[in-house]
């Protein structure tokens, strides 16, 4: 029996010096992103960009990555002027993307981060023409556009540059609460050109753009020499009716409840172009 | 219904004017036939069970202790054929009885790893039965897959277990064999299975980004992270089952005063010990495959669980880890009183004692320090001058590689401590292995310096493959050597029992810092998901959808390993009364019995 309780007691008190151990390790809890509301009547645009600084710093997840070296695992955005980088990197020969000014090139960089990629940041074997950074929009961190907005004050504010965003207007604002949906996602604007309703219904998580490669779907470059103007918007609202050969019947079907007419509208005409 | 609640539904499809109507597929038949398209469910809080208590800690504590009695039934089974295989193959019955032994002390654990399953799966479907539903949606038929094989499993191990001797000798011991190795296919297939889960839920693949199954079942399984998970989990069970039998074997030499038991009891937790420090070495690497394929699928996934707030885990981890290695070093140092050859290693026990010491130090010492403004002013900064350097990657990857050098070199002085080499070469096989260990310990100390702090960081990850290469290549050739070097050595006296009782205690720290290491990296592989119950597809809205803090886990972490510890000790006394028989009363007085 001693030895039954000499064992027992040996094992126990091991199991209780590893707890005390991680009693005296400093004690975080990752907070799960907490949707805030935003009145945006009473917004100005040092609260912006306060709320961009606190996007960057926490549901943005950025400082992950974008640390000061040797830490770091992406260029330390906090310590550049990224107005001036911004400039420079649009000169650079290697850049890809169709931005002109400081507030293009950002969110630019933050929704399709390849199109131009610091040179010795790029994915492993990829020649630094891959950039390893998740588009911010998209799951897991599913920022919204007026939060890269925000991020976009941050960044041109915190080196005294002049902020060339605008603030959310109190209209998208009352847009966006009448858009809320039931099932306790986050209230989204409606959308106001068709790029933005394109970002916004995640068109191109599975539909190239710019291309004809198939994705999850096929590509959409030339779709409107394909398809007639009622034949996309049947397309959208009811993707089950034809499906192209060879593709997964994998397109949500409940985008007609979703758009509302103008978004639809705007992206039938808008791809009805692609020719 | 009410009337409100109506809406007109489209009947038939759109014909555009000038155009052909083509009925072509018949839209109704087509619909019938195209598989439901079901994204992954949006829950709000309401969709989660109140039941009074955390619903996570719950699920936790069953998941774990599911986990942990699977580990163990999945891994006795292995080094059981293993060591069955040795006793045919050497004619040592020794082997078979011990083998058939450590059948016998895990038996009862099969029907408590699925009494556990079973407690799992109903706390599941009760208190997340959104995220349950989309899971059965997501795995289909494979879940009655999942449920055939432990019919399977379960014919085996019955026909393994109880035939063993009905099959002792002869080619009924080949066919002996071949069942310990189907219920060894049906228990990988099972745990591969159940694997696929959870790295579904940190990968997902063969769905959309709404979650919508796109893939076959063979796409949905195969994720990412799915085989450095199933490599991990093999390994890491071995190690794990060979420490928890290790335990009993130590438990039985500890209570026994029978010389002959104390010998037998002795082998049977060097066995054990051998079987998990073995296991142990290689577990690293699969440790680093699968933290590269993480970094690989997502960096953001990789630097929340080494470089964001669980990155403190690591710190425990580097506790728990160099607890193995002193526990494992210290048994073999305490067993090499059983050889009367052992003295002339006995001055390297010292110098691979000061490493293990230094290099665990060094592993455990942090990056970042947590402080308050006059402490940072009092250091000159957030790190340390001298101390600092020590905190970063580089750093702790030389101390592992020499932590596992050194241990193997324990090894190898142990497994030498009983022979004398009769070859003619030997001088020059030990000038080649002395030779391999300096080239392959500067080599490691080398590179971890050089590019750890001299050049950029893409070379830092690229330099710590060439140092794991190096302590490899310390282990192969030394095992090759070894194994040619003493073929035919003169065997001195050895001694089973004749080991100090305080050497058990290593064979207890060695269990309960396996099962507390395999609590600690459940708890980061579950929280690298963040606030997602499958990571981009299916959000976790529940009360519960944060991280916990590192304080919090480890009391989870050791709730769960006392109660493990629990029954773990009913499993050894369940197999202990198959063994005990109760004396017939002889008479029956008018007192009572006599």
């Amino acid at each position: 029996m001693t030895v039954f309780f000499k064992t027992i007691g040996f094992s126990i008190g091991l199991a209780l010096i590893f707890t005390l151990v991680t009693q005296l390790l400093p004690q975080v809890e990752g907070e799960a992103p907490v949707e805030t509301k935003v009145d945006l009547s009473s917004l100005t645009m040092d609260d912006f960009v306060a709320m961009g600084e606190d996007l960057f710093m926490n549901k943005g997840t950025c400082t992950l990555c974008h640390k000061p070296p040797p830490i770091g695992r992406a260029p330390d955005i906090q310590g550049l002027d990224m107005v001036s980088t911004s400039a420079e990197r649009l000169a650079d020969e290697r850049y890809r993307g169709e931005s002109k000014d400081a507030a293009g090139y950002i969110l630019e960089s933050m929704i399709d981060p390849s199109k131009f990629v610091v040179a010795g940041w790029g994915k492993k074997g990829s020649n630094d023409t891959v950039s390893p950074m998740p588009a911010v929009d998209k799951a897991p961190i599913q920022l919204s556009v007026m939060e890269m907005d925000a991020i976009i004050a941050y960044l041109q504010a915190k080196d005294g540059n002049e902020v060339t965003v605008s603030l959310p207007s109190p209209e998208a604002a009352a847009e966006a609460a009448a858009a809320a949906p039931a099932a306790g996602g986050a209230a989204a604007a409606s959308a106001a050109t068709a790029e933005e309703a394109l970002g916004k219904y995640a068109c191109s998580s599975c539909h190239a753009m710019d291309s004809e490669d198939p994705l999850v779907g096929p590509g959409l470059a030339t779709v409107g020499a394909r398809l007639s103007v009622p034949e996309i918007r049947q397309s959208i609202v009811d993707p089950a009716a034809v499906i192209t050969e060879g593709f997964p019947p994998a397109m949500p079907a409940d985008f007609a409840e979703k758009m509302t007419v103008k978004e639809l509208e705007m992206l039938v005409q808008h791809l009805a172009e692609k020719k | 219904m009410g009337g409100a609640d109506q809406r007109i539904a489209p009947i038939g499809r759109v014909h555009i004017a000038g155009q052909d109507f083509v009925p072509a597929a018949d839209s109704a038949a087509s619909g019938a036939e195209a598989p439901e398209l079901i994204a992954a469910p949006r829950t709000s809080r309401k969709d989660y069970p109140n039941v009074g208590v955390s619903s996570r800690a719950v699920v936790w504590i069953l998941a774990q202790l599911h986990l942990f009695f699977g580990a163990l039934v999945l891994a006795v089974p292995l080094f059981v054929l293993v060591i069955e295989l040795v006793g045919v193959t050497s004619g040592d019955e020794r082997y078979d009885s011990m083998a058939h032994e450590f059948m016998k002390i895990s038996l009862t654990g099969f029907s408590i790893t699925a009494i556990f399953g079973g407690s799992l799966a109903l706390a599941l479907f009760l208190l997340y039965p959104d995220f349950m539903g989309y899971m059965m949606h997501v795995f289909g038929a494979q879940w009655l897959v999942y449920a055939g094989l432990f019919f399977l499993e379960s014919f085996f191990l019955y026909t393994y277990y109880y035939g063993w001797n009905a099959m002792r000798y002869g080619n009924l011991k080949w066919v002996h064999l071949s069942l310990g190795l189907l219920l060894n296919g049906a228990g990988m297939t099972i745990m591969v299975i159940s694997n696929s889960w959870a790295t579904f839920m940190m990968a997902p693949s063969g769905v959309n980004e709404v979650g919508v199954v796109v893939g076959n079942i063979w796409e949905v399984m195969k994720g990412p992270l799915w085989n450095p998970i199933n490599l991990h989990r093999f390994i890491a069970n071995i190690g794990f089952g060979g420490a928890v039998v290790g335990a009993y074997a130590a438990y039985k030499f500890l209570s026994t005063k029978d010389m002959e038991k104390r010998a037998h009891y002795d082998w049977m937790g060097y066995t054990s010990n051998f079987i998990a420090i073995l296991a142990f070495l290689p577990l690293p690497f699969a440790g680093y495959w699968l933290m590269a394929e993480i970094y690989a699928y997502s960096q953001q996934m990789g630097i929340t669980a080494m470089g964001g707030i669980l990155a403190w885990l690591f710190i425990v981890q580097a506790v728990l880890i160099g607890t193995i290695l002193l526990a494992g070093n210290y048994y073999l140092w305490a067993g090499m009183s059983r050889t009367e050859g052992s003295k002339r290693y006995k001055p390297f026990i010292g110098f691979i004692a000061f490493v293990l010491v230094v290099c665990f130090l060094t592993w455990v010492t942090p990056h970042t320090l947590i402080l308050s403004a006059s402490e940072i002013a009092q250091l000159g900064g957030s790190h340390h001058h001298i101390l600092g350097p020590l905190g970063i990657m580089p750093a702790k990857n030389i101390a592992v590689n020499l932590m596992l050098i050194v241990t193997f070199l324990s090894f190898q002085l142990y497994r030498r401590s009983d022979k004398v080499a009769t070859v003619s070469w030997a001088p020059i096989g030990n000038a080649l292995m002395v030779a391999i260990y300096v080239v392959a310990i500067v080599n490691i100390i080398f590179l971890g310096v050089y590019y750890g702090y001299f050049t950029n960081t893409v070379y830092k990850v690229g330099s710590s493959v060439a140092q794991v290469s190096s302590t490899l290549v310390v282990i192969i050739a030394g095992i090759v050597i070894d194994s040619l070097m003493f073929k035919n050595a003169k065997t001195l006296p050895s001694h089973w029992g004749r080991i100090p009782d305080r050497a058990q205690y290593a064979l207890f720290a060695l269990p309960i810092a396996f099962t507390w290491l395999m609590g600690l990296m459940g708890y980061v592989r579950s929280s690298v998901k963040t606030h997602w119950h499958v990571y981009t597809v299916m959000k976790d809205n529940s009360p519960d959808n944060f991280i916990p803090t590192i304080g919090y886990a480890g009391n989870m972490i050791t709730i769960v390993t006392v109660l493990f510890l629990l029954f773990v000790l009913f499993m050894f006394w369940v197999a202990s009364l198959s063994g005990t028989k109760q004396a017939k009363p002889e008479t029956v007085t008018e007192g009572g019995v006599a």
